[in-house]
C-alpha cells in the first residue's frame, strides 16, 4: 500500500472484502479450459494439414501455424467477436496466440479517430507492450544462461 | 463550520432535457427520458464528438422544455469525465451564453445544481442550465481498456451511463425547487480497487448524509426519496448500513441512480455509474414525477470518485466525494 492517505479505515476495508462478490473460480476455470483448449486444437488442425498436405516442417511449420492463428484473433477482433469469446472465456482466450493478436489490434482500432500515427501507430502496443519487453528481456536472459552453461559444463 | 446552505427564494426547475444510449433506452426508466440514440456513436466520426453531442441535445431539450429562449440564458455550468472536461466545452463551444466548466467526476451534477441554484439565489442570475453527461465508451477508453480487448470485468465492477441531462434553474416561473444543498466532502477509506468505485463512495455518501441531518435537525422520514448517484447494488448495501451504524435507517427511502437504470443483468454487475448516471435519472424520471407532485421531498446525492488513471497506476486510493441538494416539489 502506497498510499499517502492518513484516514485509512481498516476495518472499512475488512468489511468490504468480506460483502464484495467473489468470481467463481470453478465457473471461470471451467470456460478459460474448454475455450483456450478449443482454440488450441483449432491451431493443431492447422498444423496436421499444412504438414501433412503441404509438406511444411519444422521452424517453418510453427511460423505458419503461428501466422494463421495470429491472423484468425485479428479478424474476429476486428468483427468485434473477440471480445465477447473474452469476456466469456477470461484467461482461455487471452493466453493463446490469438490473445496476443487482440491486444495489439483492439488499441489500434481503437485509436484510429486520433490518426494513423499518433493513433493507431503510436497506441497499438499500449497493451501488448509489457508483454513484448519482458518477452525479449526474459530470452535474452535465458539465453545468456544457456551460453554460460555450455561453456562451464 | 456549516456546509449546508438553505436558499430562502428557493430557485425552480423550469425544465429538464435527457438524452441516453441504446442500452439505457432499454431500461427501467426508458419511458421517461426524451431523446433516445439509435447508435452510441450518434452519427459522430468518435465517441467524444458523440458525447459532446449528446450533451447539447440535452442542453437544447432543457432549454425548449423551459419555454425560454437560448439568449434568455445566463450561463451553462456543466461537467464530465473526460480530461480537461472537453464534452462539455465543446458542447458549450455551440451557444452564446456564458459557461462554467465543473468538475466532481460522477457528483458533478449536484455540484452544478448547487452552484447554479446558489448563483439564482443570490440573485446574481436569472437562468442557468446545469448539465452533465457521460459515455460508456470515450470513459472506457480513457479510464480502462479498448473495447475490442477480450478481458473479463470482475464482479463488483459497473458500467458507465450513455447519457447526458440538463436541467434549467430559475428565478421565477412553475416547478420543483431548490430548498437547500449540503456540500461534500473529500472521504477516503482507502479502497483501491479501482473496479469498486460503490465501496470507495459509499463513506463520501454517508458523511454528507449525516452532516446534513445533523445540521438540519431532519430524518430520513421527512424525505420521499433519497436519491444516490451511482453507489451501484454493492455500494448501496454498504452505504445502508453505514447509516445504519449511525443511527439512521434509510431502507425505506433509499434508491440508487445506478441499480435504477438498467433492467440489472449479467453484463452490468452492479449498476450504472458515470457523470451521466444521475444527471439522465434526475432529469427524466425523478424531475417529471417531481412535477407531478408525486414526490414531495426528495434529497438527491451525487456520488464520485476522484481517482485519475495515474493517481491509480501510483498506488493511490481512491478519495470519494457526495453533494446534496434537496428539492421539494
Amino acid at each position: 500500500m502506497k498510499t499517502s492517505n492518513d484516514c485509512v479505515n481498516n476495518n472499512y476495508l475488512e468489511y468490504v472484502k468480506a460483502i464484495s462478490p467473489k468470481t467463481n473460480q470453478k465457473r471461470s476455470l471451467l470456460h478459460a479450459f474448454w475455450v483456450g483448449g478449443t482454440i488450441c486444437c483449432i491451431g493443431q488442425t492447422f498444423r496436421f494439414i499444412l504438414e501433412n498436405f503441404i509438406g511444411l516442417s519444422g521452424d517453418e511449420l510453427s511460423a505458419y501455424v503461428s501466422m494463421i492463428m495470429i491472423f484468425l484473433g485479428a479478424f474476429l477482433t476486428g468483427l468485434g467477436v473477440y471480445d465477447r469469446i473474452g469476456k466469456y472465456a477470461g484467461g482461455g482466450s487471452i493466453v493463446p496466440i490469438t490473445g496476443f493478436a487482440n491486444s495489439v489490434v483492439s488499441p489500434a482500432v481503437e485509436f484510429k479517430t486520433e490518426g494513423y500515427i499518433f493513433g493507431t501507430a503510436a497506441k497499438m502496443f499500449t497493451v501488448a507492450g509489457p508483454i513484448i519487453v519482458f518477452g525479449v528481456a526474459s530470452s535474452v536472459l535465458v539465453g545468456l544462461l544457456y551460453f554460460i552453461g555450455y561453456r562451464i559444463f | 463550520m456549516k456546509r449546508t446552505i438553505y436558499f430562502k427564494n428557493k430557485p425552480i426547475i423550469v425544465g429538464a432535457g435527457s438524452i441516453a444510449g441504446p442500452k439505457e433506452s432499454e431500461g427501467s426508466i426508458a419511458k421517461f427520458i426524451e431523446t433516445k440514440m439509435q447508435d452510441d456513436t450518434f452519427g459522430e466520426d468518435s465517441f467524444e464528438k458523440a458525447e459532446s453531442k449528446m450533451l447539447f441535445n440535452a442542453i437544447k431539450t432543457a432549454i425548449q422544455h423551459a419555454k425560454k429562449q437560448e439568449n434568455e440564458i445566463d450561463a451553462i455550468i456543466a461537467g464530465d469525465l473526460l480530461n480537461q472536461i472537453i464534452s462539455s466545452t465543446f458542447a458549450a463551444r455551440n451557444f452564446r451564453t456564458g459557461y462554467l466548466g465543473v468538475y466532481n467526476a460522477c457528483a458533478t451534477f449536484s455540484e452544478a445544481l448547487t452552484v447554479g441554484a446558489t448563483m439564482i439565489d443570490g440573485g446574481y442570475l436569472k437562468n442557468v442550465i446545469c448539465a452533465t453527461s457521460s459515455h460508456f465508451a470515450s470513459a472506457e477508453r480513457q479510464y480502462r481498456y479498448p473495447l475490442e480487448l477480450g478481458c473479463t470485468r470482475p464482479p463488483q465492477a459497473q458500467w458507465t451511463v450513455t447519457g447526458a441531462g440538463a436541467c434549467v434553474i430559475s428565478s421565477e416561473g412553475y416547478g420543483p425547487k431548490i430548498t437547500a444543498s449540503t456540500i461534500g466532502k473529500v472521504v477516503d477509506f482507502g479502497v483501491i480497487d479501482a473496479n469498486n468505485m460503490g465501496a470507495a463512495m459509499a463513506p463520501a455518501a454517508m458523511d454528507t448524509l449525516f452532516t446534513h441531518f445533523n445540521e438540519t435537525g431532519l430524518t430520513p422520514s421527512d424525505y420521499d426519496l433519497i436519491i444516490t448517484g451511482d453507489l451501484g447494488t454493492l455500494g448501496s448495501r454498504i452505504f445502508k448500513d453505514l447509516m445504519w451504524e449511525k443511527g439512521f435507517d434509510i431502507e425505506k427511502q433509499h434508491v440508487d441512480c445506478g441499480e435504477l437504470i438498467y433492467n440489472i443483468c449479467e453484463s452490468e454487475y452492479q449498476g450504472g455509474s458515470g457523470a451521466g448516471c444521475s444527471a439522465l435519472v434526475f432529469s427524466s424520471y425523478i424531475y417529471k414525477r417531481l412535477k407531478e407532485k408525486k414526490f414531495k421531498k426528495i434529497i438527491m446525492m451525487a456520488t464520485g470518485a476522484l481517482l485519475s488513471t495515474v493517481s491509480t497506476q501510483q498506488g493511490e486510493s481512491i478519495p470519494a466525494i457526495a453533494h446534496a441538494v434537496v428539492v421539494e416539489s
